[in-house]
């Protein structure tokens, strides 16, 4: 089969979840001798396209143009949905961030395609691509089949590795798409970005406070955590509705569903739908004073034990650790 | 100005979710169903618009009877008029996509308001589906939306921040937990809903362009390890997370 991988770049460079869906792009390739086309949108990104080959990608295209340095769902839907067409591929992989998730379903619906959501893996049985993807925020998980002849899958950032880049670069070619007023009629004008702030729908590493911390001011001890790993702060929905944080950082059911490398959860007791957007995260740490709360059914390691006691020490051993 | 929402009813998020005996849907046996969470805010949104700019406001629906009750609350919260198109099958989100945008074509609104995904199938795709379908723009996950004539201003969430973006009427917008604080009905709304009729109208036939093979519970974790009761354990766990799990 034929695979376009779109590889999604930011202010040039492109992004890992980019990188991983080449890489799975590949894996299909390979179980079906097929071939890898990556897609690289944007504004002088050709030589970032070339990077593609890094990572599996057969060949790459680009897609330049002035208006392309800012996001637009409209103009992104119409190339990705023609780069498919023209290029023959019946399989289109798209990184499930939030860009790729707002134009996908779009591009699907323009190729007649159905769509898998958010895989979080992606084999061939038979020569047809079966993808799972959880549901109700990870409590169950299904395999879908997708019945059209063009499929869109989108790919859930950080499950699916990129695994390590090799010396091949991807021949460049350049796809020129028409686009006119009307593929614009939706753009993105401006970028705010939380100051130096990680999000935790991208982090490796997750450190999430509870109601257990009391009050607002304690999450200090939180972000110094979250500061000498290198990690992202997240809350459980106790505290967003509690105004103690900002709703980019629940993670949960009606929050974010991350599966970073490690999450340590403070002063969480683990509800329901807390731990279904949590527990696929590689290695899970608990620190709560209730040997009883359902967090530590799902930890890998836990510290039972007053967290205004515990966390500063980690802190410290971690400092420590990491010369820091 | 004509706003519709369109609402999905889905299992509380406090519920736990068993695979049903067809190993492909889930067990509705004592499942607890509400409105899904992020469409309280695409309500909310549309009463807040009516409050500034008048106009008419529907809330449709697609599924079975049970769905009337989320339709009720809708009612209750002070949408004028609620829609029910009926289906009793498993549609996928284009199926879904599909039979709204076929409803919605002939009403012609001016804004579709959608939760940024529903919380059972998690796909976040039917609201851009049907804004496709219908040929109009589609801004996903917003917290902030402002209307002025024609032009729509739209603040939505991505990673580590927000983009302003910029469309036109008429346009989908998918409703991200911040937009808005909804409302409680009152007394007086809830009563009032009991007697307001709920129009019903067969769905088109699925058109689903892919099937569930197989569902089932994730892998549970073994016991974690414990690694001791107090702050002296915090070297032990830091020397676990680098060298056995080397994560750090």
């Amino acid at each position: 089969m034929k695979i376009l991988v779109v590889a999604e770049q930011r202010d040039g460079k492109v992004k890992k979840a980019g990188w991983e869906a080449v890489r799975a792009g590949r894996t299909l390739a390979d179980a079906t001798r097929g071939e890898v086309i990556a897609l690289v949108i944007g504004n002088a990104i050709k030589e970032a396209a070339a990077g593609a080959g890094n990572y599996g990608a057969h060949r790459a295209l680009a897609v330049e143009h002035p208006r392309l340095s800012a996001y637009s769902t409209t103009a992104y839907t119409k190339i990705v949905a023609e780069a498919a067409k023209q290029s023959g591929a019946t399989v289109v992989l798209i990184p499930a961030t939030s860009q790729g998730k707002d134009y996908a379903p779009r591009v699907a619906v323009r190729l007649e395609a159905g769509l898998a959501a958010d895989c979080t893996s992606l084999s061939v049985d038979n020569g047809t691509i079966v993808a799972t993807r959880p549901i109700y925020a990870g409590k169950a998980v299904t395999d879908v089949r997708i019945t059209s002849p063009m499929q869109v899958f989108t790919l859930r950032p950080n499950v699916f590795t990129a695994g390590e880049p090799s010396a091949t670069a991807a021949t460049v070619d350049v796809f020129n798409v028409t686009l006119s007023e009307e593929d614009f009629r939706s753009v993105v004008t401006d970028v705010k970005q939380s100051s130096g702030k990680l999000d935790v729908a991208e982090a490796d590493i997750i450190v999430s406070g509870g109601r257990g911390l009391k009050g607002p001011e304690h999450f200090v001890m939180i972000e110094e955590l979250a500061e000498v790993l290198g990690a992202a702060v997240g809350a459980s929905r106790a505290v967003v509705d509690a105004g103690w944080r900002p709703h980019d950082e629940q993670v949960g059911q009606t929050g974010k569903t991350v599966s970073p490398s490690l999450y340590i959860a403070v002063a969480i007791s683990g509800a329901i739908q807390h731990l279904a957007g949590m527990s696929s995260s590689k290695y899970i740490v608990a620190i709560n004073k209730d040997k009883d709360a359902p967090i530590f059914q799902v930890a890998d390691y836990g510290i039972v034990g007053d967290a205004f006691e515990v966390v500063p020490a980690v802190t410290a051993a971690a400092k420590q650790l990491l010369g820091k | 100005m004509k706003l519709i929402a369109c609402v999905n009813h889905v299992p509380d998020t406090a519920t736990k979710v068993n695979v049903a005996s067809d190993g492909k849907s889930i067990d509705r046996t004592g499942v607890n169903f509400i409105i899904n969470p992020y469409d309280e805010f695409a309500v909310e949104e549309c009463l807040r618009q009516k409050e500034k700019n008048g106009g008419e406001i529907i809330a449709v629906s697609l599924g079975t009877d049970v769905h009337k009750e989320t339709l009720r609350k809708c009612l209750a919260m002070g949408v004028d008029k609620a829609v029910l198109l009926k289906d009793d099958g498993a549609r996928d989100t284009f199926g879904v996509a599909k039979a709204l945008a076929e409803y919605l074509r002939e009403q012609a609104a001016d804004v579709i308001f959608f939760g940024k995904q529903s919380v059972d199938g998690d796909d976040a795709a039917v609201g851009p589906m049907v804004a496709e379908l219908l040929g109009i723009p589609s801004v996903t996950v917003v917290v902030k939306v402002a209307i002025a004539g024609t032009k729509v201003t739209a603040e939505r969430e991505i990673e580590g921040g927000h983009e302003i973006v910029e469309t036109s009427l008429p346009c989908v917008i998918t409703a991200q937990k911040g937009l808005n604080d909804p409302r409680y009905p009152s007394l007086k709304g809830i009563m009032g809903a009991k007697n307001k009729p709920i129009e019903e109208r067969p769905a088109s036939p699925d058109a689903s362009r892919s099937t569930v093979a197989a569902m089932r519970k994730p892998k549970a974790k073994a016991g974690g390890k414990i690694v001791g009761t107090d702050a002296s354990a915090a070297q032990e766990l830091v020397r676990l997370l680098h060298e056995e799990a080397k994560v750090i």
